[in-house]
């Protein structure tokens, strides 16, 4: 026997399975970013002196890197509305640049990190590279793990599109999801950790 | 080629049969016997088996917790004194001459918490029981996601395997208790490390099952089920998921610091100036010991609730049942039960009144704490109303269901002079909290967890477990575990503190309650034994147990509608259930019977 709506949505809730659970563990995402925002806050606020985020941390670099996420974010959506419009080619086309770009992300996050270890500022170094490292790192886990998702839908994943189109399209509408929250999170890092 | 012509063309009738698919009835012997013993057993999606799975590893680590804990309990009625026989099985390290070092006990007090907590009760409340009873309560062929669940398992098994390894590294496993509170843990030996690994596991697991426990009872409810005719046992588990699903990131959260911590010296949990054994640590510092307990607490008060929610949901079930009466108030039930979890989030820091958090602060929480006790005296009060005029059946399962009433009315009520700062400054730290939450978890949860095996035994094996010896093992555990936990509050009264290596020997203030140690420990020995029969009746009852119909207890809710042991590989029921009327429609007036299934359609 199958699981009912896996595809369709069930008409009382509106919903098809695997959109409850993305948003579900979104709110849970919210959940794990938001106490360590709270950290952020707790420990600034205890600390006699803290340096400005531009003092230490590359500003340019940064804002190339929120241009780099939230074009991204634009393709992803673009990748999805192909499908909705039955354009495989496109659809193709749509995700690959997503993956590049969020590949560019990384990138540039990585000369950011080696420029820092190679001027001696590793996490131990104080509070403040603490927390940078470790909110960034994990937001950059996030954003490989939407790399290894959205990469398995660009290949051998959507071969679901000939056999099963609406479930694939579905599946690629919550990857949207999860990867326009990995965005959400930068948007909310960018000015808390560069500017403040 | 369209369908049709597919199906007329085909000659083969194998052929046939896969295409004809769901229309007829063949295939799924066809699709259980493919199943190899590894996709079946091991591997398996089906939220059944991995039900069963969930509780069979949640009731070793049960056994394995409560066995660290009976050692310990011989240090305390006999402070340095050597274990006869056993202890110097324990090597140099840990008990030389058979004589349990401090260290050796704190790791076992720390894993014993650990152990009992999240690798016990929580997979045997949440996923024995939810994997198994939730979809066939609400009337679906599997959970939403079936290999979801099946990942979830493998974390936690290997969250379980990450735990029992850190008691073979150098220093032993985690031994600054099961709260890890900074900044003695950051500083602690290997074990520690590891702890953190197996926290992640387990709390992976944790999310991937609540997710699945949320989708699948707002999705996969059969026709009819509308929300106000769950059973409460659904509700409760659902209410559960969301705890789980939020309180246990922030934890998450304040592990990876800890790890960065102990791993890349980051300083998040050190404060500045910090010296160990005469030497100043040579880190950054400015971290604060605080953030680390309001990480931990805001999501261990909602762990809690985590722990006695399900149970609150079997008791539910199963008086319903032997009260052959609907549950008085069930409405009322629920709206506490959702208004219990909402506060839950907002009540952790009652924990941490002796931090110096300041008046105001604790103002709040004292009023929050004193507010979240009324929906738990709602649920507690409907359920002994629930008994009022009940033509009572005293199985087995329902002495369990019973005994669990006064047991958390004790648990609750000892709780609230903890809520309030003035008292709580007298108590804090001392066996009067852990003479508090274990009467809850012990006395409660897991008679209430009994309860529930007893009466979904025959559901699972379609045999019943042995009434005598089941009413042995009822008794034995009822009066030895009130042995272990009532003296604990006299004790604690008294000022005896927790985590005492020697049981409070050396304490001026402790000598009057001293002679109670080797009281509790004697009744918690004899409640090892009281659960021997229960053991024996467990496995014996597969082979040997009367053979019962489908529907053994005369239950209305849909899991007494599919045959016992349900086909696995995603087929509950033989015809989807419909469902007609709410949960507990028992005894109603003009009926023949004296139970209406929910999926019963006849009026009279
Ligand atoms: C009904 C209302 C309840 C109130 C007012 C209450 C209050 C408290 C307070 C204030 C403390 C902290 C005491 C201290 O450390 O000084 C505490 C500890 C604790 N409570 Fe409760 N509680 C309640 C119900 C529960 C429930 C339902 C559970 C479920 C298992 C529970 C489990 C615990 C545990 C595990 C601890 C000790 C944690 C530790 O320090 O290791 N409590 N309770
Ligand atoms: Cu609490």
């Amino acid at each position: 026997m199958e699981i009912p709506y896996t595809a369709t949505a069930r008409p009382d809730t509106g919903l098809f399975n695997a959109k409850l659970g993305v948003w579900m563990f979104l709110a849970s995402e919210v959940m794990l970013f938001g106490a360590l925002f709270s950290t952020y806050v707790l420990l600034r606020v205890g600390a006699p002196s803290w340096p400005h985020g531009y003092e230490i941390l590359n500003i340019p670099l940064a804002t190339l890197n929120t241009v780099i996420l939230i074009s991204s974010s634009v393709t992803m959506v673009m990748s999805w509305a192909s499908l909705m419009m039955k354009e495989f080619k496109k659809y193709k086309m749509y995700m690959g640049l997503t993956i590049l770009l969020a590949l560019g992300f990384l990138i540039v996050k990585g000369f950011e990190y080696g420029a820092k270890f190679s001027h001696g500022l590793y996490p131990s170094e104080s509070t403040f590279l603490a927390i940078y490292f470790t909110l960034t790192g994990l937001h950059g886990l996030h954003v490989i793990g939407g790399i290894i998702v959205n990469t398995y839908f660009w290949g051998p994943g959507s071969k679901m599109w000939h056999t099963d189109p609406q479930r694939f399209t579905n599946r690629v509408e919550v990857a949207g999801l999860y990867w326009h929250f990995v965005d959400l999170v930068w948007i909310f890092l960018f000015p808390v950790m560069y500017l403040l | 080629m369209s369908d049709e012509e597919t199906k007329e063309n085909s000659t083969s009738p194998t052929e046939a049969i896969e295409t004809a698919g769901p229309h007829v009835a063949a295939p799924h012997v066809v699709e259980h016997l493919e199943l190899g013993f590894w996709r079946k057993y091991v591997f398996s999606t089906d939220h059944k088996m991995i039900g069963i799975q969930y509780g069979i590893t949640g009731l070793l680590f049960l056994l394995f917790g409560f066995s660290l804990m009976l050692l310990m309990r011989w240090q305390l009625a006999y402070p340095g004194e050597a274990i006869p026989f056993l202890g110097e099985l324990f090597g140099p390290d840990r008990m030389p001459e058979g004589i349990m070092l401090p260290e050796f006990y704190n790791q076992l007090g720390a894993m014993h918490g650990t152990i009992m907590v999240f690798l016990g009760v929580v997979p045997l409340a949440v996923g024995a029981f939810g994997n198994y009873i939730l979809p066939l309560q609400i009337g679906a062929i599997d959970m939403a996601f079936p290999k979801l669940n099946m990942a979830s398992y493998w974390a936690y098994f290997l969250g379980g395997v990450t735990m029992l390894t850190s008691f073979f590294v150098p220093g032993g496993a985690a031994n600054s208790g099961w709260t890890s509170y900074a900044p003695l843990a950051v500083i602690a030996t290997m074990g520690q490390t590891l702890w953190l690994f197996g926290m992640v596991f387990l709390i992976t697991s944790s999310l991937l099952g609540s997710i699945n426990f949320i989708v699948t009872t707002i999705q996969l409810r059969a026709h009819g089920l509308s929300f106000m005719r769950l059973p409460f046992f659904v509700w409760a588990q659902l209410v559960t998921a969301f705890l789980l699903l939020l309180a246990f990131p922030p934890l998450e959260a304040a592990g990876i610091l800890q790890l960065m911590d102990r791993l890349a010296g980051t300083s998040f949990f050190l404060p500045s100036g910090l010296v160990v054994s005469g030497v100043p640590l040579e880190v950054s510092g400015g971290g604060s010991p605080l953030l680390w307990q309001h990480l931990f607490w805001f999501l261990a008060h909602p762990e809690v609730y985590v722990l006695i929610l399900p149970a609150m949901g079997i008791v539910a079930e199963i008086i319903a049942n032997n009260t052959r009466k609907t549950l008085w108030g069930y409405k009322s039930m629920v709206y506490a039960l959702i208004f219990l979890g909402f506060m839950s989030f907002i009540v952790w820091a009652h924990h941490m009144f002796l931090t110096g958090m300041g008046t105001t602060i604790s103002a709040f929480f004292q009023t929050t704490t004193m507010i979240i006790s009324i929906p738990s005296i709602v649920i507690l009060t409907a359920l002994f109303l629930s008994l009022w005029g009940g033509s009572i059946r005293f199985t087995t399962p329902m002495l369990f269901a019973l005994a669990f009433l006064p047991m958390f009315g004790i648990g609750g009520l000892t709780g609230l002079p903890l809520g309030l700062a003035p008292p709580d400054i007298h108590l804090h730290d001392t066996y009067y909290v852990i003479g508090h939450f274990h009467y809850i978890v012990a006395p409660g949860t897991l008679l209430a967890l009994f309860a529930g095996i007893y009466y979904w035994y025959p559901k699972v094996t379609g045999r019943k477990l042995n009434d005598t010896l089941g009413k042995i093992h009822f008794w034995g555990s009822f009066i030895f575990l009130n042995g272990v936990f009532m003296p604990m509050f006299i004790q604690g009264l008294a000022g005896v503190s927790r985590r005492l290596y020697d049981g409070g020997a050396i304490y001026a203030h402790a000598q009057g309650v001293l002679h109670l140690n080797e009281f509790i420990s004697v009744s918690a020995w004899l409640l090892g034994l009281a659960q021997i029969p229960f053991i024996i009746n467990f496995f014996m009852s597969m082979r040997k147990g009367k053979k019962v119909s489908d529907n053994h207890w005369e239950a209305t809710t849909l899991e007494w509608a599919a045959t016992t042991s349900p086909p696995l590989a995603h087929g509950n029921f033989a015809t989807v259930p419909e469902v007609h009327r709410g949960p507990y429609e028992y005894s109603l007036p003009g009926h023949k019977k004296d139970y209406t299934p929910q999926n019963e359609r006849v009026e009279v």
